[in-house]
This record gives C-alpha cells, sequence and structure tokens, in this order.
C-alpha cells in the first residue's frame, strides 16, 4: 500500500464512523461536533484527490459557516442538549426504506463506472483555479448557473432584511 | 525513498522551530504588551524578575503550571476540555502558509524558508483556518455552563463572523493584484513593483481593524470585557487551559501580524534580502513587532466599543469599504498597469 491509501483508509474511516456519531449521538452538539469532523475527512479526500481549492473552500464554507451556524441555533435553544426523547418516530421505517433504495441505486449506478482505477494527477494544480474562475464566468461555461445562484443569494438577502425591518404600526 | 525521509525530517525541524518560535513569541508578547503599555500610561511596568524584567514570562509560565486546575461541576467535560485546544491549534496552523524568505542552501540542500510558501490556495487556507477557530470560543462559552461564558461565546461568535466578510473581502485587492492566491507569487509580484500598501492603503487599514475585530483585540474585545462579563468565555478556565486561550489569542495577533506585512507590506521584502536569504526572517520579524507595537498601543489608548456600535460599524461601514476596495483594487490594475 502507499501512504497516499493508507492515509485514505484512515480518513475514509475517520469521518464515515463520525457520521455514525452525527445520527447516534444523544447530546446535540455532540452530534454537531462529529459532523465537523466529517466533514473534515472529506476536505482530507479532497486533498488526496489533488484539489485543494475544494478542500480549502470544503473547510470555509461547511466547517466555518454552515456548522457553527448549527452550534450557533443548538446553543441558543434552551435545554435542547439533553433532550431523552425517542429518537424513532412513525416514519421511521419508510426513511430507512428510501435511504436503502437511494443506497443500493448509488452502488448499482457506481459498479458500472470504471473510473475508479484512475489515479489523480499529481503536480502543479495552480492552473485548475484560473480555470474555475473561467468555467464560472464564461458564456459557453457556467455563468447561467452561476448567475441564477448569485440571483437567489441576494433574494434570500433581501427577504431576511425584510422580515426583521421594524414596521411603523407594531409600537402602538 | 530517502527523498521522502529527507522531506520528512526537514518538515518536522521546520515545524517544531516555528511552534517553538510561537510559543516564545507568544511569550514575548505578553511582556512586549506589559512593558509598552506601561510606558505608554507613563508607568515602569515589570522590572524584578531577572535583569530589566525580562524573565518576567518564564515566571509567568511557571506559576500556571502549578496553578490548579478547575473544572466547573456542571461544565460539558468533552467541550470544556476540547475548546482551549480548538482555540490553539488553528493560531499555529495559519502560520505554515507564511513564507519566511526565500530559499537557503544548507550543504548542498536547497530548503524552502517557510513550511508550505507555494501552496497555490495558500490565502483561501488562511481564512478557512481563521474560520475554525470560532469554535474554540464559541465551545468555551457554552461548555462553561455559565452565563457569562455564554453571553461572551455568543457575542465573540457574531463579532467573528461579522468581521471575517470585511477580512476575507480586503484579501481580495492583493489576490487580484498579483493575480495569484499563492503567498510567495504576492510578495513576487511586490518585490517586482511596490508594496500593495501604496496601491491600497484603504484595503490595508480595513483589513488592520476586521483583524483586531477578528482576534478579540481592543477596542474590539467585546467577548472578554472585563467589566460586564468578568471575563467572557474565559471565566470559567484555570491554570493551562487558561493561558492556552491567551497563548491562542496572541499567536493569532502575531498571526495577523505576519499575514498583514506579506498582503500589503512585503512580507520578507526588504535590502539585500534576495542576496541574503536569512535577512528575510529578520525582516519579517521586524515587520511583526512594529505592528504587534501599533496594536498595543491601540489597546493602551482605546476604550471599547459599544457593542451594538461594534456590529453597526461592522455591517455598515467595514463591509461597504471593503466592497469598495475590490473595485479600488480594479482600478489600480486598469490605471496603473500593474499586471
Amino acid at each position: 500500500m502507499t501512504p497516499d491509501q493508507i492515509l485514505f483508509i484512515v480518513t475514509a474511516l475517520i469521518s464515515t464512523l463520525a457520521a455514525v456519531m452525527v445520527v447516534s449521538r444523544r447530546n446535540m452538539v455532540h452530534a454537531a461536533l462529529f459532523l465537523v469532523l466529517t466533514l473534515f475527512g472529506v476536505a482530507v479526500a479532497f486533498v488526496l484527490l489533488e484539489a485543494p481549492f475544494l478542500a480549502v473552500v470544503q473547510v470555509l464554507v461547511y466547517i466555518g459557516a454552515i456548522a457553527i451556524l448549527m452550534i450557533f441555533a443548538v446553543m441558543l435553544t434552551r435545554n435542547v442538549t439533553d433532550d431523552s426523547g425517542d429518537p424513532f418516530n412513525k416514519n421511521a421505517r419508510v426513511g430507512g426504506l428510501a435511504a436503502l433504495f437511494v443506497f443500493s441505486l448509488l452502488v448499482v449506478m457506481f459498479g458500472g463506472w470504471s473510473q475508479f482505477t484512475a489515479y489523480p494527477q499529481a503536480g502543479d494544480t495552480s492552473g485548475s483555479i484560473v480555470q474555475l474562475g473561467v468555467a464560472l464566468t464564461a458564456a459557453d461555461g457556467y455563468v447561467i448557473a452561476f448567475e441564477v445562484a448569485s440571483m437567489l443569494l441576494l433574494g434570500a438577502l433581501v427577504g431576511a432584511i425584510f422580515v426583521v425591518w421594524p414596521r411603523q404600526n407594531e409600537n402602538e | 525513498m530517502n527523498e521522502t525521509l529527507l522531506l520528512i525530517i526537514e518538515w518536522t525541524i521546520k515545524g517544531g522551530l516555528l511552534a517553538f518560535g510561537l510559543a516564545t513569541g507568544f511569550a514575548y508578547t505578553t511582556f512586549y504588551e506589559r512593558k509598552w503599555a506601561a510606558r505608554l500610561q507613563i508607568r515602569i511596568g515589570p522590572n524584578r524578575t531577572g535583569p530589566g524584567g525580562w524573565l518576567q514570562p518564564a515566571a509567568d509560565g511557571l506559576k500556571l503550571f502549578f496553578k490548579e486546575e478547575f473544572t466547573p461541576a456542571n461544565a460539558y467535560k468533552f467541550a470544556f476540555n476540547l475548546a482551549p485546544v480548538l482555540t490553539m491549534v488553528p493560531a499555529i496552523v495559519i502560520m505554515a502558509v507564511i513564507p519566511w524568505g526565500t530559499q537557503i542552501d544548507f550543504f548542498g540542500r536547497i530548503i524552502p524558508l517557510g513550511i508550505s510558501n507555494e501552496l497555490n490556495v495558500g490565502v483561501l487556507f488562511l481564512l478557512s483556518v481563521a474560520s475554525v477557530s470560532v469554535y474554540g470560543i464559541v465551545l468555551a462559552g457554552w461548555s462553561s455552563n455559565n452565563k457569562y461564558a455564554m453571553l461572551g461565546g455568543l457575542r465573540s461568535t457574531a463579532q467573528m463572523i461579522s468581521y471575517e466578510l470585511a477580512l476575507g473581502l480586503s484579501f481580495i485587492g492583493p489576490i487580484m493584484l498579483a493575480g495569484s492566491l499563492n503567498m510567495a507569487e504576492i510578495i513576487r509580484a511586490q518585490q517586482q513593483g511596490v508594496w500593495y500598501v501604496v496601491y491600497l492603503p484603504l484595503a490595508a487599514v480595513v483589513f488592520y481593524i476586521a483583524a483586531l475585530a477578528e482576534v478579540n483585540r481592543s477596542p474590539f474585545d467585546m467577548p472578554e470585557a472585563e467589566q460586564e462579563l468578568t471575563a467572557g468565555y474565559h471565566t470559567e478556565y484555570s491554570g493551562m487551559k487558561f493561558s492556552l486561550f491567551f497563548m491562542g489569542e496572541y499567536i493569532k495577533m502575531i498571526a495577523v501580524s505576519a499575514i498583514c506585512a506579506t498582503l500589503f507590506f512585503g512580507g520578507f521584502d526588504g535590502p539585500f534580502v534576495n542576496t541574503y536569504p536569512l535577512l528575510g526572517p529578520l525582516y519579517l520579524g521586524i515587520k511583526i513587532f512594529i505592528s504587534l507595537g501599533l496594536m498595543i498601543w491601540i489597546r493602551a489608548t482605546m476604550p471599547r466599543l459599544r457593542y451594538d456600535r461594534l456590529m453597526a460599524f461592522g455591517w455598515k461601514v467595514m463591509l461597504p469599504l471593503s466592497l469598495f476596495n475590490v473595485v479600488w483594487a480594479a482600478a489600480v490594475i486598469v490605471f496603473f498597469n500593474v499586471r
């Protein structure tokens, strides 16, 4: 085994175990911390695939912004951390079936994919960031998707401001 | 295989040196702060331990080692113990992408000065690691099970997330001018032209203010406001755990000074640095020293901001200014033909 493979196996094991812990922990802050560990494992996987930009963005967006918001929400919710209720409800069986269905679909799809043996090209990846930037703004690239996403975010921003905007008649 | 082994040894030594240097730097930054702040306030400062007080940090460290460590009965132990580590580690990791010089010839082996100078996403790496350091403070505030600590933790999260925007946007100017996310490349571009503070003075100021808020330094030290929150998020910490928080804060001060020097003041650039590469660490050290002095000066003279003013300043002044900086950088590229 090459060092890369050992590193990959260790990372994969840690992030999978952490993912199991996310759904099995009773304490929600602990679950959120394990989620952070899972996301970090994914970032390491990106590094192993010679995609440093994706790895860094993964840490910046998912760990630095989304997970911290989750922890923030949990902290602001009183006593939710020692919730001892039954984690299963009547939808558990349907959910399990759906998960099984999606998983078997993924196994079938990936079983027919031949690119698993392809190894990432080591070396200079500095051009890939430029390529990514060009692809996001070029007319024959992803410019429409990029602009639609930015419009969506702008809409969300405006909506958030509208929701919290103080109204005159509320003080009466 | 031999080359791999040599590389591992080289990295281990460099990493060890960096960590050791930062720990010493932390100790003497506290001393620097006490002495310099004392001078600014016409006092003398520590002068009893060793010649001129120079052994004061060692005495403080020794005292903290022997202090009792206390964990509150109702604290969430796991997170309580994790929090100081999460504050400390990103502060050191961030320094890995700061170039300390070009390269030296060590008995025939070319050794670049710095751990990962040429990382092609260096600037983004800085931002992502900085965003991780919020966890330490949030978890400390929450796990202490103390109202003051909780308030401090909440304040700091809101503050750090708000000022991260301005911080990130003020990185964009140097990135655009150098055309690269690579820290070493940004310094090379400055060596060929002029330091970016000349082109982007406003971005440098915005960066410095946002960095002060990001490391919770005065006048943005709301999370640990002694008068209203006793000590904020580290109220319940004592002994070495407390000193880890302190260490994290001071190492972050050193780190943002190094980043500021690299992005706007040419990093290790200085006279004769290309002929004698070992001058690089010295020049960067001097720049860090000046920046730390400025931070201490601000702390010794400025009152703390009120919390709502702080948030309003972050969103209504810093964010528009940093957006304006992006336009400014584009105008500089067009009118001065930088690239």
